[in-house]
């Protein structure tokens, strides 16, 4: 496995420690981390998967918007962090593994380290309430 | 390769008869090689004595600084190449978001701080910003990556055939973890230290003092011992030795970590004028 950047290793450490929901994807697009707040979200353990390829955390949980219509990988909001390297806010629905849909507030950002380099994104989640 | 340690101390240049054994010059490593290249790793007090001892024929030196803190930069403007009109000397540093290599290092080099201004040095200067992929230096191949210490910092590693040296004065890998439980993917400077045959690292403080000095940038000796072991390295150099340990203090400590590390590789604690040939 390739050595992560420093950034994302302390994104990772920080993640560790904060109690709010966090993904941490990387520059190609895999799911490298999720933290423990955000395991009961998306239904898995991160212990148990270890990092996920695009193809994988796609489908590991679906993202709806709140109609029952289901987001399109290129419309979820960590995608568009990856592919427009912009920072967004937005309420959804995530289903993980536990089939129920949580009502999140999510703001996703781009990691862009010194020089320009681009490293990934990160979607820090708030819990809404569970419908 | 040659490594020859010219300053081990991290903080503050700490003189005295106490501390003669291990050294009172901040860090500075020279490297050099069968074909005359010359790299200097930091440019701390150390780097005065190893530009006096340089050959007056030398007509080209390397820098390398891993980050612009004064202890790795106070002897910068005592290096004699620098007053050589016939000498190049390139530096590398690493770069930040903000400004570029020379504004920063100028903040030092320039009046009140110091008399000569950075523009007026005779030799001819050339500073490039690190990482910037793989650096052919002579034979040496060198490779920057950014490390957690505060600012920006970047380790080295230095390839000259089928030896590696691994430099990584200033380094934290344990912030924000009690040990280094993490694989060498995740681990802070592994991508640097994996495989050396001679790694240099920060070995700071003690456990106890550690714990009060979290965030700052340093390992205590336990962490150089653990990331040693995790990065699989053949020979570990604890350096950057607290000002306020002297020659007896390093002796215990160095002691007692080895003791309980019980390491697999060689440990030679950094002192000044040892040298090592790493062929």
């Amino acid at each position: 496995m390739a050595h992560k950047e420093i950034e994302i290793i302390l994104a990772r450490q920080l993640a560790d420690c904060l109690a709010m929901p966090i993904l941490l994807v990387d520059a190609d697009g895999s799911l490298v981390f999720y933290n423990e707040p955000a395991e009961k979200i998306i239904g898995r353990r991160f212990e148990e998967t270890g990092a996920l390829s695009p193809e994988e955390w796609l489908k590991v949980f679906l993202i709806t918007n709140g109609k029952g219509h289901v987001l399109e990988p290129e419309d979820r909001p960590l995608v568009r962090a990856l592919t427009q390297r912009k920072p967004s806010q937005s309420t959804l629905w995530i289903r993980g593994g536990d089939q129920i849909d949580h009502r999140i507030r999510s703001t996703t950002l781009p990691l862009i380290g010194r020089g320009g380099r681009f490293l990934g994104a990160m979607a820090i989640f708030w819990e809404a309430g569970v419908e | 390769m040659k490594v020859s340690i010219w300053g081990t101390r991290g903080s503050l240049p700490s003189p005295g008869k106490e501390t003669a054994r291990y050294g009172g010059n901040t860090s500075c490593v020279q490297v050099d090689n069968s074909d005359g290249t010359v790299l200097v790793l930091d440019a701390g007090t150390g780097i005065r004595a190893l530009g006096a001892a340089l050959p007056r024929t030398l007509r080209r030196a390397n820098i390398l600084l891993t980050h612009l803190h004064m202890d790795h930069i106070q002897g910068l403007g005592f290096f004699a190449p620098l007053y050589d009109p016939k000498a190049e000397v390139h530096i590398w540093g690493p770069l930040s978001a903000s400004f570029d290599l020379r504004s920063r290092l100028m903040r030092y080099l320039s009046p009140p701080l110091f008399p000569v201004p950075f523009g007026e040095l005779p030799c001819q200067l050339f500073l490039h910003e690190a990482p910037c992929g793989r650096m052919q230096i002579g034979q040496f191949e060198v490779v920057a990556a950014f490390v957690c210490h505060p600012g920006a910092t970047v380790g080295y590693r230095i390839q000259c055939g089928r030896r590696a040296l691994a430099y990584l004065p200033d380094h934290e890998p344990a912030l924000g973890r009690a040990s280094l439980r993490l694989t060498p993917e995740w681990t802070s400077g592994c991508v640097i230290a994996e495989g050396a045959d001679l790694l240099i690292h920060d070995a700071q403080y003690t456990e106890e003092e550690y714990a009060h000095r979290v965030g700052w940038g340093h390992s205590a000796s336990a962490h150089a011992f653990e990331f040693a072991k995790l990065a699989h390295v053949e020979h570990l150099m604890p350096f950057h030795h607290d000002p306020t340990h002297d020659d007896a203090a390093l002796d215990q400590l160095m002691s007692a970590a080895i003791e309980r590390a019980k390491p697999m590789f060689r440990v030679t604690p950094a002192q000044e004028g040892v040298v090592l040939d790493l062929n």
